[in-house]
């Protein structure tokens, strides 16, 4: 099958130069998550009710006397808010996963970590910063004294968005398994720790009226490293899922 | 100037069962390539390797001479791949899928030239549509669409002619042979069967 | 330096000089775990405020140092594999998973046991026990995540990753449960911060802890060989080794 050197040297095909362009592929990721997620506003209200339920059953379960709801609340608000961030982490790749889409983000000339980061940004913003937003609502039924709401959604607001960061490691180790959902949360509870310990704790320190900086600074510190590793985590545990 | 695509010695092992052993690959430009086998020989597992999406293999890949490792950049800028699913959102529509894509390799690209390739494979008057309301055939030519339009020098398709009808599967083999002919190259698994042509080649797996 | 890394890469190396290390390291710990025993529960001093019942920690503290330090050890070997792609590195890691998870338990359990007599309960959250536990469920996920994939390189491949991003999360745990305990607690004693210890009571500990990493030295190198056993089943020189042995 010999072909002439003369038919090849002007291809109509031409060969490409890898090229950059990686903030087009950032802000179109970006508006692309967006526009799905909203275009599904039923699963974007379902942590938020999520919340809300589980708020519901701990005064059913413990308690309605109001002063021992106001001494749990700060734990028991952070805690439902960190299952209800849980929850809708196991669909963040999921639906790539099964419609072939990931394999496409996979092999797209932009590094894939830099593309992961818009994902888990869209999943922050439409789960995380809702919850944070709502919690002072919910805090009022749980008799949340006065002083510390601010610091309750500011406390979320910033921990979420760690939690969206490490929870999106584990979605990302198990969006190929079939029952992935349990074992992601298995994997990233523990994980979870840290950020429940110093978001909990600026509440509480909140109401006690003790300085919030420091908790908030290691709240921030916290995201900032987040920010920083799970990215190649992010990326490195796609490629394994798509590999398996 | 020509394209390489280079397997040395590939092999590839799952669940205790070798796929295959010491397999030796060329793709040139102007060629099409078409892997056969029964199902399960490894033609998917194959084409991820061959790809760069499987890292679980023995064998050395090489793009235009230089081993993969250095040159899988310029490997993924002229590389387009279909798998088996089509990668197509269904909450979204054609046109939304295509200037996703586009913009994934950097390219902002233009309405009127998503629209044309719409047009190409049969979809005009679907472009607004959200693609979870297409049928699977329909689904399958907005991803065939990218074909026509990002210009790509390697084609890499898994079973594209899947629940094509027979007018869009002639469509389809004319725009393998043409790419072939104007120097990209195509490496394709099928269990359709493609009309010969000086073009083609085979290679069997199993 | 390298020949001894590119020699790692083949199993039947491995199980050839492991072999060898393997008796030293059982003689290593009987040694060791039996003076440290003895001495530490029968000949060291009684601890003025907790009478008897402080020997516990010649179990408890080498448990606890070690299910930590196995768990580095863990990610140190996923990261070579993931890097240099060392089977046998991958193979040690898969072996130490669930020592380590054993180990933790025993930490735990001691820990209780000590619980008893010190506070008159099984169990406290205090930092310590609390940090333990967390280990104990970063264990657990790894061991299963390992075991959810069909195919194995992936799945060793996802518990490398997940242990190195554990071991990057076991201090920043350890210090957020700290500074959580001394947050919700009146400061009390706490199982190990204790000043001087004297050196009658420290020299068994140190035998003990030694004795406890020689002893789990030992079990790695053993379950590493049935192991590779296992996975390079049908290899030549395993099943020229098979039959040898008949």
């Amino acid at each position: 099958m010999q072909r002439s050197h003369a038919q090849l040297s002007t291809p109509e095909v031409a060969i490409h130069a890898p090229q950059g362009g990686l903030l087009v592929a950032i802000k179109a990721t970006l508006k692309r998550d967006l526009t799905l997620m909203l275009r599904r506003r039923g699963e974007v209200l379902n942590p938020l009710v999520f919340f809300a339920l589980v708020i519901t059953l701990f005064p059913i379960g413990i308690s309605p006397d109001p002063e021992l709801l106001a001494s749990i609340a700060p734990g028991l608000l952070w805690v439902a808010a960190l299952l209800a961030a849980l929850l809708s982490l196991d669909s963040l790749f999921r639906s790539d996963y099964d419609d072939g889409s990931l394999e496409q983000l996979l092999l797209a000339p932009q590094p894939l970590a830099a593309l992961g980061l818009a994902k888990v940004a869209v999943h922050w913003l439409l789960t995380g910063l809702p919850l944070a937003l709502m919690a002072p609502l919910l805090g009022i039924m749980l008799s949340l004294p006065a002083g510390s709401y601010a610091v309750l959604a500011l406390s979320l607001a910033l921990g979420t968005a760690s939690l969206s960061l490490i929870g999106a490691i584990g979605a990302a180790l198990t969006v190929g398994l079939a029952r992935g959902g349990v074992l992601l949360s298995l994997l990233v509870l523990p994980l979870y720790i840290p950020v429940l310990i110093f978001g909990a704790g600026a509440v509480q320190a909140a109401i006690f009226g003790e300085g919030i900086a420091a908790h908030l600074a290691i709240l921030g510190a916290l995201l900032a490293l987040a920010l920083m590793l799970a990215p190649w985590a992010i990326a490195a545990s796609l490629r394994i899922s798509i590999n398996g | 100037m020509s394209l390489c695509l280079q397997a040395r010695q590939l092999a590839c092992e799952r669940d205790d069962r070798w796929l295959f052993e010491g397999l030796d690959l060329d793709i040139q430009s102007g060629e099409i390539v078409r892997i056969e086998g029964p199902n399960g020989s490894g033609k998917t597992t194959l084409l991820k390797i061959l790809s760069g999406q499987l890292t679980d293999y023995r064998g050395e890949l090489y793009w235009n001479g230089e081993p993969m490792r250095q040159a899988r950049e310029h490997f993924l800028a002229n590389l387009l791949y279909l798998g088996h699913a089509p990668g197509v959102k269904a909450g979204l529509s054609p046109l939304e899928n295509l200037a996703w894509y586009q913009a994934l390799s950097g390219e902002k690209g233009s309405e009127p030239a998503r629209e044309a390739a719409l047009a190409a494979v049969g979809l005009a008057g679907f472009e607004d549509v959200p693609a979870g309301q297409l049928s699977a055939g329909q689904q399958r030519r907005v991803a065939l669409a990218r074909l026509t339009l990002t210009q790509r020098a390697l084609w890499v398709l898994d079973e594209p002619f899947t629940a094509i009808d027979r007018q869009g599967v002639a469509a389809l083999e004319a725009q393998l042979v043409a790419h072939a002919q104007s120097g990209g190259c195509v490496l394709v698994t099928t269990h359709h069967a493609l009309t010969e042509s000086p073009v083609l080649r085979r290679i069997q797996l199993g | 330096m390298w020949a001894f890394i590119n020699k790692l890469r083949s199993p039947k190396w491995f199980y050839a000089i492991s072999a060898k290390l393997q008796p030293l390291f059982w003689v290593a710990a009987t040694l060791l775990l039996l003076v440290g025993t003895v001495w530490g529960l029968a000949f060291a001093p009684v601890d003025y405020q907790q009478g008897n019942s402080f020997r516990i920690i010649y179990v408890h503290v080498p448990a606890a140092f070690l299910a930590q330090s196995i768990f580095v050890s863990m990610a140190v070997s996923g990261l070579v594999f993931m890097v240099w792609k060392i089977k046998v590195a991958d193979m040690v890691a898969t072996v130490m998973a669930p020592l380590g998870a054993a180990m933790t338990f025993v930490a735990l359990f001691s820990g209780a046991v000590w619980g008893v007599p010190t506070w008159g309960t099984w169990w406290m959250w205090d930092a310590r026990l609390t940090s333990m536990l967390i280990l104990l469920f970063l264990y657990l996920g790894v061991i299963a995540l390992r075991g959810a994939f069909s195919s194995r390189d992936s799945g060793s491949r996802a518990a490398s990753v997940l242990a190195m991003v554990g071991v990057i999360n076991i201090p920043i745990i350890k210090y957020s449960v700290d500074w959580w305990y001394t947050l919700h607690q009146p400061a009390t004693f706490t199982i190990t911060g204790r000043a001087a210890m004297t050196m009658d009571m420290w020299a068994p500990l140190l035998i003990m802890v030694l004795g406890f990493y020689s002893f789990f030295i030992a079990l790695t190198l053993m379950r590493t060989r049935s192991e590779i056993l296992r996975r390079e089943a049908n290899k030549r020189w395993v099943r020229e080794l098979a039959e040898e042995t008949n």
